[in-house]
């Protein structure tokens, strides 16, 4: 039997990725652990080793293919004694297979989406598995207007990663105080490659790498900007933070209350927050209700690129501490951004993400993706949804919020935190203060379940949020 | 530019290499096998400071043993503990292997760094305790954890015995002395000088370890444990290890102006001593000095392995793009299995056929252990960890939310 030698999957997060270079050619004899390709990542370059030994019977995806998904066969190995013609033959009858399932799986999580079609004609060429790949995973549902965007702005479509490495580019190229500092931001253009490029622009002395100390760097950016820059701090991600805690609420927090107004901290820490995929306990914590507890601080956890772009340079030119949580799953996700020269959104409001009339969904981050998927599937039930992205955590944007529920009378608040103490907890207790009379139902809160993480993806699944519980919770409130 | 103009300037350290550069390890100096003298272990930690500067050896380049600090080990013992880093190396071929067949998600290697846990673990008692890092695994192997447990951890599957709760590689077994692995960094090392105060408060005499990588010492928890190592004189050993490379950031970084990471006890009037990390002879017999430190109450010792990371930091990570790709073969320590080899034929114990006679033997135990591994599932199929479990473990006793959760999701 020939051997199919697959798109490795190089890291826990990766779905896809591109062929950016065959070692081998076909005919080319090869033994266990040769390196055989070059794989691009959205954070890396890796050397993928062969598995198995044999000769290489056929390169089923080119080099300079993008978007090949995890698990797609990418050549095929002839094992000893085995016909390299043949062996190539054999499989290549199969190749549509494992291309159609995939499209099959993406089509189960995501009803809504004209995705057959496409699929079926996928494995022919490279360039239309390109265009199937990339399809995204959640259904597209027609994001509201922001009133914030000037009507006929021109969109261009960009990963929530560029977004927020033009918006540190654009701040740094406007304003010389802003400085970018943590681990691997400089030299390896970030961990997650979001400070791509700035090292090469800015130089060391504004893209600095740090000895690996949380406590230590967050210390020295509240310095740096009590004697007057904007550091912008970049935590590998908000589960190491953890011990930076103490720098963030005793001294970025409260410096400008305790020192009488003389002194503030105007610096933005910022990373990847909430669970990536298979990183268990430790890893995977959303921090959300944590930061947003604690006066002083501003906390924002952009969903989209424009959100996310808009919102970092208001974060940085804003003279508070900010709290700006990404999300590893949203790096990849694109969306359009508005072309404009100098896009800033206010901090505090949230964006009504579809209006509707049934029910209100109030969500931000990565909760949104839990939503938009639950929303094509409410729409086939006849439910007409109407959704919040809250955008910003702290100040919160409860006027928006109240205002839809006065209108649909129900609420489902959707978050991947902790359930006890958690920011859908404080929704809901404003909503009942503020909007008693208004609701039809008892608001929902959607959140993790109450346990540390688990590293099993069967575990894990489970402990996170799932759209079924968004659809049930929406059913639920609505009586159906 | 340079001073006088009174404008004032920060450093930033950088590697002698990059990629494209050709490596060039001329300016780490190396001082010559069984040149520093073995002081006695209750000698005054001021006697002693120049050890942190130096490089304790054992092994020359003709695979003799040489110097005070050779002879810690039996001929047996030498050749099992070849074994030992042979084991650990086929048993990281075949998990990274595994890792790129998408039977787990994530692995970490030893590749070069083998003789710093397989060669400490011999230094130590049962009942003694370690708190590694993720790259010790070596002290399982040397201690004769079940490499099928190791496998079934890192696989997660329905024989975790983390029950599918702890990220691969994150191994912990109380009865072989291994802590739970912490992924956040350095936390483990003032809790390793803790559980020492907690043995002598006990009146035990069990010791502890607290393992740390050369990136790490720049947290504040490495300083922390330093201070109440030092003030309390507990029974710990603080093993540093510095494979030069903090995934992407070069040691230079973390060490900053104190040459090596050794010299960082001298401060806390701790004796320091650097170790040559790819001589298992020198590590042992460094181990031992130690250890016997800690078991008379002489106080902690901190050590500094000196040795390469040769491969990538974890399977998400990619050292091209930060070093050259040679860099491993011009690091003048070698490999330590090698060194070791080399050594036992120089003495007329083993031969280049009984090696690869062992290779295969080593290999075919690791294979038979990955089959048996693999018969309860790996990441994506087979028998998986129970639901139940994700709602077990959280408290001593589950709380009745807890319990309502769990019969939510109908387990």
């Amino acid at each position: 039997m020939p051997i199919e030698i697959l798109m490795p999957a190089l890291s826990p997060t990766m779905e896809e990725g591109n062929v950016s270079k065959w070692l081998k050619k076909e005919g080319d004899k090869i033994s266990a652990g040769d390196v055989i390709a070059e794989i691009e990542t959205d954070k890396a370059t890796m050397e993928v080793e062969a598995v198995d030994e044999g000769t290489l019977a056929k390169i089923v995806v080119p080099e300079g293919t993008e978007g090949v998904k995890v698990n797609t066969p990418i050549a095929i190995l002839a094992v000893e004694g085995e016909d390299i013609d043949k062996a190539g033959e054999g499989v290549g009858e199969e190749e549509a297979k494992p291309a159609k399932s995939a499209e099959a799986e993406k089509t189960a999580e995501a009803p809504a989406e004209d995705a057959g079609g496409k699929a079926r004609e996928a494995s022919a060429e490279p360039g239309a598995q390109k265009k199937a790949a990339k399809a995204p995973a959640a259904p597209k549902i027609e994001i509201a207007a922001d009133p914030d965007i000037p009507a006929g702005t021109e969109m261009v479509s960009m990963t929530v990663r560029e977004a927020l490495r033009d918006a540190m580019a654009e701040e740094m190229r406007r304003d010389e105080d802003v400085f970018v500092m943590g681990e691997e931001v400089a030299e390896y253009q970030g961990a997650y490659k979001i400070t791509q490029g700035l090292l090469q622009e800015f130089g060391p002395r504004r893209v600095v790498d740090t000895p690996i100390t949380e406590h230590g760097f967050a210390g020295v950016g509240v310095g740096a900007a009590m004697a007057g820059l904007k550091p912008i701090v970049e935590f590998m991600t908000f589960n190491f933070a953890m011990q930076a805690i103490d720098q963030i609420v005793n001294s970025a927090a409260k410096t400008l209350y305790m020192s009488g107004g003389q002194m503030g901290a105007p610096i933005v820490f910022r990373g990847p927050n909430g669970a990536a995929a298979r990183v268990a306990a430790q890893h995977s914590q959303d921090y959300a209700a944590w930061y947003s507890h604690i006066p002083g601080l501003r906390v924002i956890q952009p969903y989209t690129a424009a959100d996310a772009k808009g919102l970092l340079k208001a974060a940085i030119r804003d003279p508070n501490p900010v709290i700006f949580l990404e999300n590893e799953i949203l790096y990849g996700q694109h969306f359009d951004v508005p072309k404009l020269d100098d896009f800033v959104l206010p901090i505090g409001k949230a964006r009504v993400h579809k209006s509707g009339k049934d029910v209100t969904i109030v969500s931000w981050g990565i909760g949104m993706t839990y939503v938009v998927k639950a929303e094509a599937e409410l729409r086939s039930l006849g439910i007409d949804t109407e959704i919040i992205d809250l955008r910003t955590i702290r100040p919160m944007d409860l006027d928006t919020v109240i205002a839809s529920v006065r209108k649909t009378n129900r609420l489902v608040v959707v978050e991947e935190g902790f359930p006890q103490s958690s920011v859908g907890d404080f929704i809901a207790n404003q909503v009942s203060q503020r909007a008693f009379d208004h609701l039809d139902a008892p608001v929902i809160t959607i959140a993790g379940k109450d346990v540390p993480m688990p590293y099993a993806a069967n575990l894990e699944k489970l402990a996170l949020p799932n759209v079924g519980e968004v659809v049930e919770a929406v059913k639920a409130v609505t009586y159906r | 530019m340079a001073g006088g103009d009174g404008v004032l300037k920060f450093h930033v350290p950088e590697p002698e290499v990059r990629p494209g550069g050709t490596p060039d390890f001329s300016n780490v100096p190396i001082p010559k096998a069984g040149s520093v003298p073995r002081p006695p272990v209750d000698v005054d930690p001021r006697q002693i400071r120049d050890l942190a500067y130096s490089i304790i050896r054992v092994l020359n380049r003709d695979g003799e043993a040489v110097g005070e600090w050779a002879g810690t080990l039996t001929d047996e013992e030498l050749a099992e503990g070849l074994k030992h880093m042979m084991t650990l190396r086929a048993f990281d071929t075949r998990m990274l292997t595994a890792q790129r067949q998408g039977k787990t998600s994530f692995y970490m290697q030893h590749m070069g760094e083998e003789a710093v846990s397989c060669a400490f673990r011999r230094a130590l008692a049962p009942g003694d305790m370690n708190f590694p890092t993720y790259r010790q695994a070596g002290l399982l192997i040397a201690g004769g954890y079940p490499m099928v447990d190791m496998m079934n951890q890192i696989y997660s599957n329905e024989a975790d015995p983390l029950k599918g709760r702890q990220l691969p590689v994150m191994y912990a077994s109380k009865e072989h002395g291994f802590f739970s692995i912490s992924g956040n960094l350095t936390t483990q090392f003032p809790q390793a000088v803790g559980w020492a105060m907690a043995s002598a408060i006990k009146n035990d005499t069990r010791i502890a370890v607290g393992w740390v990588g050369d990136g790490a010492t720049a947290e504040s928890d490495f300083h922390a444990a330093l201070v109440f190592a030092s003030t309390y004189r507990a029974p710990v050993i603080l093993n540093i290890v510095n494979n030069q490379w903090a995934i992407s950031t070069f040691q230079g970084i973390a060490r900053g102006g104190s040459g090596t990471f050794a010299a960082r006890g001298l401060g806390f009037g701790i004796p320091a001593l650097r170790v040559d990390g790819n001589d298992y002879l020198a590590v042992h017999a460094v181990a031992k000095w130690a250890v016997e430190r800690a078991r008379r109450n002489l106080g902690p010792t901190l050590v500094e392995y000196v040795t390469y990371r040769v491969g990538a930091h974890s399977t998400s990570d990619d050292p091209s793009a930060y070093r050259p790709k040679t860099e491993s073969d011009a690091w003048p320590l070698g490999d330590p299995v090698i060194r070791l080899k080399n050594h036992l034929i120089a003495r007329g114990l083993w031969s280049e056929e009984r090696h690869k006679q062992a290779e295969a033997e080593v290999l075919d135990t690791v294979i038979a252990a990955q089959k048996e591994a693999e018969k309860h599932g790996t990441l994506h199929s087979g028998g998986k960890p129970s639901t139940r479990d994700m709602f077990e473990g959280v408290y001593e006793t589950m709380p009745p939310h807890l319990r309502r959760q769990r019969q939510q999701a109908g387990v």
